[in-house]
Order: C-alpha cells, then sequence, then structure tokens
C-alpha cells in the first residue's frame, strides 16, 4: 500500500469505519464470545508494545556494551543471557545472537521468509523490513539497499547477512562513534538508533 | 496438490523503494494494533502454532497484494475458521492470555529449543551443501540457498522442526544451525557485493555433508 493510500484511507476511517476495520472488531468479538481472547489483555499488549519494549532496550544492550568490556564479550558469546542480565528476554527474543561490527565487517539483518526480528530488544518490526523490496534485496544487493538508507561503506567492507530462517534473532552491535570516551551509558543510549541495531544505518555521531 | 509460498522473496525482482519509517512509528491504523495483540493473545490458546501461522500467511493467494497486517488478519480468519475455533462447539482453548498475565507471558517468550536425544551430525567448520529439492510443504530453507555449497559456522542446540509442526505432525525436534555461504556461491560471479556473506538458520535434515 503506498503511503498516499495509507493517509487516505487514515482519513477515511476518521468519518466511518473501514471494511478491514470492521472484520477486524468482528473477528475479535467472535474469539472473545468463544473465550479465547480476553479484550482488556490486547489493550495491554497494544500499549507494551508502544510504550515499554521498543529498540530503546536494545539501545541500552548495545550503550552497556560498548561501555563495559565484560559485558561485550559476555553478548558476543551468549547473548540470549546477556540480554537477559539487562531484563530485556522474552518473546520473540528467546534465542539471541549479537553480530558485532567492525572496521572490516559490516552486519545487516533480515527475514527473507517472513518478518522475524528481536522484539525482546527492537520491538515492533518497521513496515520497510516486512516489505517485499527490503526481503528480495538485502540478500542480493546489500550496498544498494545500505545505499537507500544514506550509508555508503568503503568498497572494502566485507557485508555480512544475517537471514532469520529459524527462531534465532539478531541484533547488530555498531561500532562506537568516535569521540565518545566521555560519555555514560545513558548518553552513549541515545546515539544508538534502531537501523543501527538492523545494520541499516550507523549510530548518531557525538 | 502442489504447496506454493509467495514468501521466499531473497533475491527476486521486487520494484519499488524501500521507505524508510521514524522510530516509534508502528502502526498505521488502530486497527493493525488490535489484529497484532489478537495475534499475540492466540499464541497460549494453542489453536495453531507459530509454523502453521506462517504456513497459512505464506500460502495465502493474494500474499503480495496484502499489507502485512492484512495478512496476519487473513491468517488468523482462516485458521480461527478451520480450527473450528468460530464454530458452535469450539475446542477448549488450552490457555487465555489474561491482562495481568500478559507482561509475564511476553517477557517468558516461547522457547522453541529442546533437548538433544541424538548428537550433531556436523559441527562448526563443515562443508555442507543444502538439499536441491523444495519439498511440498511448508519449511524455512529460502530457495536461493537451494544446492549451495556452505560452511557451518554455529551450532544452535535442537530446535522444534516447522517442516513438521506446521503440518500439524509433531515437533520432531532437529538440530539447528547457521550455516554461511559466499555471495558468489549463491548469485554467480556478476554479483554486485562480491565480498558479501549470506548466513541462514538451516535445520540438519537441510543440510548434506559436502
Amino acid at each position: 500500500m503506498s503511503e498516499h493510500e495509507n493517509h487516505h484511507h487514515e482519513e477515511h476511517a476518521q468519518r466511518t469505519p473501514s471494511a478491514l476495520e470492521l472484520r477486524v472488531r468482528a473477528l475479535e468479538a467472535r474469539l472473545t464470545e468463544k473465550g479465547y481472547i480476553d479484550p482488556a489483555a490486547l489493550d495491554v499488549l497494544i500499549d507494551t508494545y508502544q510504550t515499554k519494549i521498543g529498540p530503546r532496550n536494545g539501545a541500552r544492550v548495545v550503550a552497556r556494551a560498548w561501555a563495559d568490556p565484560e559485558f561485550r564479550r559476555g553478548l558476543l558469546q551468549d547473548a540470549t543471557a546477556a540480554i537477559a542480565s539487562l531484563g530485556f528476554a522474552g518473546r520473540q527474543g528467546e534465542h539471541m545472537v549479537a553480530v558485532e561490527n567492525t572496521p572490516e565487517v559490516h552486519n545487516m539483518v533480515v527475514c527473507t521468509l517472513c518478518s522475524c526480528y528481536p522484539w525482546s530488544v527492537l520491538g515492533l518490526p518497521p513496515t520497510w523490513y516486512k516489505s517485499a523490496p527490503y526481503r528480495a534485496r538485502a540478500v542480493k544487493d546489500p550496498r544498494g539497499v545500505l545505499k537507500e538508507f544514506g550509508v555508503e561503506l568503503p568498497p572494502a567492507t566485507q557485508i555480512r547477512i544475517w537471514d532469520s530462517t529459524a527462531e534465532v534473532r539478531y541484533l547488530v552491535l555498531p561500532l562506537r562513534p568516535a569521540g565518545t570516551e566521555h560519555l555514560n551509558v545513558g548518553e552513549l543510549a541515545n546515539l544508538v538508533t534502531r537501523d543501527s541495531m538492523i545494520g541499516t544505518g550507523l549510530p548518531k555521531s557525538a | 496438490m502442489t504447496y506454493r509460498s509467495h514468501a521466499d522473496l531473497g533475491g527476486q525482482d521486487v520494484p519499488g523503494a524501500i521507505v524508510q519509517e521514524p522510530e516509534g512509528e508502528y502502526f498505521h491504523s488502530p486497527w493493525e494494533q488490535r489484529v497484532m495483540a489478537l495475534v499475540v493473545a492466540m499464541g497460549p490458546t494453542g489453536m495453531s502454532n507459530i509454523d502453521m501461522n506462517r504456513a497459512t500467511r505464506e500460502t495465502l493467494p493474494n500474499y503480495r497484494d496484502l499489507s502485512y497486517y492484512e495478512i496476519w488478519l487473513a491468517a488468523l480468519e482462516k485458521l480461527a475458521s478451520e480450527k473450528g475455533v468460530l464454530s458452535d462447539t469450539p475446542p477448549k482453548p488450552q490457555q487465555v492470555m489474561r491482562a495481568d498475565a500478559v507482561l509475564a507471558t511476553i517477557k517468558k517468550g516461547f522457547p522453541a529449543s529442546r533437548p538433544a536425544s541424538h548428537p550433531a551430525r556436523f559441527s562448526v567448520g563443515c562443508n555442507v551443501r543444502a538439499a536441491a529439492v523444495q519439498p511440498e510443504h511448508h519449511t524455512r530453507l529460502p530457495a536461493y540457498a537451494r544446492g549451495k555449497m556452505g560452511v557451518v559456522e554455529r551450532v544452535h542446540g535442537v530446535h522444534v522442526f516447522p517442516d513438521t509442526n506446521a503440518r500439524g505432525l509433531s515437533e520432531s525436534p532437529q538440530w539447528l544451525y547457521t550455516v554461511k555461504f559466499a555471495a558468489r556461491e549463491i548469485w554467480g560471479e556478476s554479483v554486485r557485493a562480491p565480498n558479501s556473506i549470506i548466513s541462514v538458520d538451516a535445520f540438519e535434515p537441510y543440510l548434506e555433508p559436502a
């Protein structure tokens, strides 16, 4: 669906419920009536993934790894345990692997088969991550994709693409920006963008 | 009957720009929020499993015309109907997610790992070839890797096998490996980023020694 169509739908929805909205309401009502759904739980789920579980979790993990060499070692060895130690274990992050960018290697994550994404540290995936163009091109033309995101890497940099084809979820540990030696973990976390943890972006500079 | 997934997109020629989105923009309509929550809340009911959900989504004939939450919605409607959940005598749900249990359920997650009953066939550094034949059911080996040579780079332990779990046969847990492939091996010499590497997570039955 194009941006234009999206906006059109949103404007339309304010006047009268769209066909999709009615379909969803009907399904929710029937699943509730059959005893499968507690609508109050849906409200909590929506709030949780809008305000509690999102890319700021992952940013804390990355910032800690930048600031604490021992945590970084643990993260690269057993990301599931290291992330759990910060309180970010959970659904769609049950089996985590952290992949570290270096001056020689840049990592990028995709799910070509559906939309697998590390929800526990990055929250819900952005639309582009689930979109056909990203899933099709990330594996075949990673430099072209990076260019679309405004990232140009030196030609010698090796690009490693991690296709999340099973229940393992990947978190990119980006390179720490130069000149950030004086920053604390909270300040470092502010430099970590969602895209830098997927590998389609770089952290902000200090 | 042939099984056809419309979701195996790696390397396909798909037109269109990758439209970027600001961090924190998760939904574009309130109904999308509801669909996300419905799908998550249906997990513990035992109506279906994650592999059945994926199989149902990827075989929707109009998969490529739908937005992602439309795909989730259509698959949920289809499964609810197929599993008799919307019938006059629905099966009893295993567990219903209540509001006060949401956070604990999410935190606990749904691990796919299972105890190993036999030793792993491959170890790190083994040369392997990915199976060449596409099975007639849900599977998680991308088409671009079929028949290609790679190297095992990580052994993850034993995980639920999507190929059987999606069909409701059994979990049949299998060893899971990360296998790396040179981009040249997959796309040929004319590849645009010749020194890049593509890794996939592959279940043992997908691999042969090479």
